[in-house]
């Protein structure tokens, strides 16, 4: 008993030793982000300025705005493409379908950087010159197989003979499958999008070799300002993606225990 | 609609992934495979034994083994307390642990760089404590530090769920029937996570073995690992061939893990996030 209570002690210190180790760096870019101080060693007061410098810098706001705008777009239209595709492939005889699914993989499991590079020479080749049209295209083409990995079970699910029982009824296949097949496959394609969207919000190395010049995102802005200096304004700018990732989260949280429960 | 029409759904895909998956890895080989002139070669690949290519490599192999065993110790223990709380699915604590992996991967490695510099927080308070310095920014110490902690989570997520789905019986079982906590750990506990393991291990590794990221942040581009290599190959040297070359060597790592991937984890339940 004395045993495995020590034990569970133990396993407690650990957590919290994890935690330490996962948060320490976080709260450093937090607590930097107020320091009236430039250098990284010294508390010189709190301050708001670094905030407003962020929010007047030109490079970063539109970096964030590409970011943002190549989420959104990647993530939909990946998810347009892959949801009509998994349909597809749900119909097809085994061996198409296993030899399409292993194509499926090959963004998933390449290294970020042959991806990056493989799509960097395609663009050059076919004489399309990068800039933000080579980075959606890049960005819709790894977040297609995540869609599809995310609808392929859902449709696994959904009864073959609730769709035909539509269609005897009189539905046409249209209707049938709107109103049959797409709310049972809505979970997956909603699952699809937000995985589409955070992959395309946290990549740097694929848009790192396909956006060309003049054209940044959140990441690649943070790259090359890391090695002229890091300016406190990007602390702050971590501060404001860590706050808005903590509430979305949590706001996400508590809505899936809310429909828990109400189960 | 019928069976025939269904199936042209998938053509836009089967297209697009023609387009922008197989033709640029194509030309990887094509590039790696000839020479400036246009003409077959092995030269681009063998060039992985030229004296600073094999070093970056072995460094690389090395760096990456070391952080998915690092991972790997701290991920297991980590997994194994969660599953003894008995959470349910997406409860607070399981959330906290995933929490940082949503921060951009590049601010992270941001924030160690200011830990570990050399007038970094970390010294500072060292300093204040009347301790010894920590002198690791620039070294491989730091890269290992940085992919540990970028890539953590990838182990521990993949043996969370296979922990997770081990049902209580099949321990108390082992337990009924005399086996001792490291008994019941090696004979039951751990074979049936060893799919966890294999897609924690590569999604670890693969990542780690191929990064330059981590290494140019916090290894201030003294440390060469092979993706800085094949990373200033196109930025820089702009010999596209011979970085081609090398990207194929990396090719094959990235193919055994695979192999490794479809052997255990058939169901790709480790995979799943």
């Amino acid at each position: 008993m004395i045993f495995s209570k020590i034990r569970k002690v133990l396993g407690d210190i650990y957590l919290v030793f994890v935690l330490i180790f996962l948060y320490a760096p976080i709260a450093t870019l937090v607590i930097l982000s107020f320091n009236t101080s430039k250098s990284r060693n010294r508390w010189g007061g709190f301050t708001f300025d670094w905030y407003g410098e962020l929010f007047k810098s030109s490079t970063i706001m539109s970096a964030f705005r590409n970011t943002l705008i190549i989420a959104f777009l990647s993530a939909l239209i990946a998810t347009i493409i892959g949801t009509i595709a998994a349909i597809g492939i749900n119909n097809m005889r085994k061996l198409p379908k296993t030899a399409v699914m292993a194509v499926n993989n090959i963004p998933m499991l390449n290294a970020d950087i042959v991806t990056g590079i493989s799509l960097m020479l395609g663009f050059i080749a076919f004489g399309i010159s990068l800039g933000f049209k080579t980075i959606l295209i890049s960005h819709i083409t790894f977040n297609i197989p995540y869609v599809l990995l995310s609808v392929m079970p859902k449709l696994k699910q959904t009864e073959r003979v609730t769709y035909e029982a539509a269609l005897d009824l009189g539905a046409t296949p249209l209707v049938a499958f709107f109103k049959v097949v797409f709310p049972d496959i809505f979970p997956g394609i909603i699952s699809g999008f937000l995985l589409a969207f955070t992959m395309s919000l946290d990549d740097f190395i694929i848009t790192y070799f396909t956006k060309g010049a003049g054209i940044n995102t959140i990441s690649t802005l943070v790259y090359s300002e890391v090695r002229r200096g890091i300016k406190p304004s990007l602390y702050a700018l971590s501060t404001i993606i860590f706050g808005t990732v903590l509430i979305l989260l949590i706001v996400s949280n508590i809505a899936q225990n809310k429909i828990k429960k109400n189960k | 609609m019928n069976k025939d029409f269904r199936k042209v759904l998938a053509f836009p895909y089967i297209i697009w992934m023609a387009g922008f998956t197989i033709i640029p890895l194509s030309l990887i080989f094509i590039y790696g495979l000839t020479d400036k002139s246009g003409s077959f070669t092995f030269a681009n690949v063998l060039a992985i034994f030229a004296g600073e290519h094999f070093k970056a490599l072995i460094l690389s192999i090395s760096l990456s083994v070391v952080s998915t065993v690092i991972c790997l110790i701290m991920a297991f223990p980590l997994a194994l307390t969660l599953k003894s709380k008995k959470l349910d699915k997406g409860s607070l604590i399981v959330f906290i642990f995933i929490l940082p992996m949503w921060m951009n991967f590049l601010l992270r490695t941001l924030a160690w760089l200011s830990l570990l510099e050399k007038n970094g927080i970390i010294n500072t308070i060292l300093h204040f404590l009347h301790l010894p310095g920590l002198n690791i920014i620039n070294t491989p110490a730091a890269i290992i530090l940085g992919m540990v902690y970028n890539y953590l989570p990838f182990m521990v997520l993949p043996i969370y769920n296979v922990l997770e789905k081990i049902d209580d019986n099949t321990i108390n079982a082992a337990r009924d029937l005399g086996a001792n906590t490291m008994q019941t750990f090696t004979k039951v506990i751990m074979p049936l996570s060893i799919p966890g393991i294999v897609s924690g291990v590569t999604m670890v590794f693969v990542p780690a073995l191929t990064t330059f990221v981590i290494s140019n942040i916090l290894g201030g581009s003294k440390v060469l690992l092979i993706g800085n290599v094949i990373e200033q190959e196109f930025t820089k040297g702009s010999n596209w061939n011979l970085g081609s070359g090398l990207s194929l060597i990396m090719m094959i790592f990235i193919l055994i893990s695979m192999a490794f991937i479809a052997k255990y984890d058939k169901d790709g339940e480790g995979i799943s996030v």
